[in-house]
C-alpha cells in the first residue's frame, strides 16, 4: 500500500514550497531579523532535499543525515554570526533597514 | 492495519500543515516576535517530516538545534537589539510587493517543472542502515575532516560573534 508520505515527489515539493517561500521573504522582509529568518527557510528547504533523496535514492542512509546535521551546524554558525552583526549594526546606524546601511556606496 | 495507514497519513498532513503555516507566518507577520514564533513552528513541522523520513536521531537535532537554539537567539536578538517601540510596530514597509512574488513564482514553476518531469531510480542495493551507530561511523571515519572543519568553523563563528557584538572595530 502506497501512500502520500511514501513518496519522494512529496517531499521534493514541500521543500520546494518552502525555499520559494524563503525567496519571498528575503526580497519582502525591510529589515535584518527578517532577513535572517528567510534565510532559516531556505536552508530547511535545503535539508527537507537532502533527507528525501537520502530516503528514497541513496544507497547509503547515513550520508545525507550527515549532510543535515552539516547545514544545522552551518545555520547556528549563520545565526549567531548574523545576530551580532545586526546588533553592531543597530548600534551605529540605530536602524535595521537593510536600505540605510549604506557607508560603502559613496 | 488500514487504520493505522489512515492515522500515519493524517499526522503526515498535519506536520505538512504546521509546516506551511508556520513558514507564512514567518514570512508574512507584521511583528518580528510572531515572526520569530512562526519560523519556530514550521521548524517543528520539518522535525515531524523528518521522522516520516525515517530518521529519528535528527528529528531530536532539529527540534534540539533550530528550536531549542537558533530560535532562542533570534528571540534574544530581537529583545535586546531593539526597542520595545520597534519591537510592538510593524516591520514591514511593503515596498518590494510585486518584486516578492514576482521572484517566488519564478523560482516555483522553475524548480517544479524539471522536478515533475524527471525520473529517481532508488539504489539497486541498501550499503547502510539508520541506526545511530552507523551515523556515527560514518560521521568519524569518512567524514572526519568535513566534521573538524565544522567545529573550526563553530569556533570561529562564536569569536566573531563576541567581537562583533562586544564593539567592533570602533572600540
Amino acid at each position: 500500500m502506497l501512500s502520500v508520505s511514501s513518496h519522494l515527489t512529496t517531499y521534493l515539493i514541500i521543500a520546494l514550497v518552502l525555499f520559494v517561500m524563503g525567496i519571498y521573504g528575503m526580497v519582502r522582509h525591510r529589515s535584518f531579523m527578517g532577513m535572517l529568518i528567510s534565510t532559516e527557510l531556505i536552508l530547511c528547504g535545503a535539508s527537507i532535499n537532502f533527507m528525501a533523496f537520502n530516503r528514497f535514492v541513496l544507497p547509503d542512509p547515513a550520508i545525507g543525515q550527515v549532510f543535515t546535521l552539516f547545514i544545522m551546524g552551518l545555520a547556528a554558525a549563520e545565526a549567531a554570526i548574523v545576530v551580532s552583526f545586526i546588533l553592531a549594526v543597530y548600534r551605529k546606524y540605530h536602524t535595521d533597514d537593510p536600505s540605510a546601511v549604506h557607508d560603502l556606496r559613496h | 492495519m488500514s487504520t493505522y495507514y489512515f492515522i500515519a497519513e493524517a499526522l503526515f498532513f498535519a506536520f505538512v500543515i504546521l509546516t506551511f503555516m508556520g513558514a507564512i507566518l514567518a514570512v508574512r507577520a507584521r511583528l518580528l516576535m510572531h515572526a520569530v514564533l512562526g519560523l519556530a513552528v514550521c521548524l517543528l513541522g520539518v522535525a515531524g517530516l523528518y521522522f516520516y523520513l525515517g530518521s529519528i536521531f535528527l528529528t531530536m537535532m532539529q527540534i534540539l538545534i533550530y528550536v531549542g537554539a537558533i530560535c532562542i537567539l533570534m528571540v534574544f536578538g530581537v529583545m535586546v537589539g531593539y526597542t520595545p517601540q520597534e519591537i510592538a510596530e510593524s516591520n514591514f514597509k511593503g515596498k518590494n510587493r510585486f518584486l516578492a512574488v514576482a521572484a517566488s513564482f519564478t523560482g516555483f514553476f522553475l524548480l517544479l517543472i524539471p522536478l515533475l518531469r524527471a525520473t529517481f531510480t532508488p539504489a539497486l542495493e541498501i550499503t547502510g542502515d539508520f541506526s545511530l551507530p552507523w551515523l556515527g561511523e560514518t560521521l568519524l571515519y569518512r567524514y572526519c575532516m568535513a566534521f573538524e572543519l565544522i567545529s573550526v568553523v563553530l569556533l570561529a563563528a562564536i569569536i566573531g560573534a563576541i567581537i562583533l557584538a562586544t564593539g567592533g572595530r570602533e572600540s
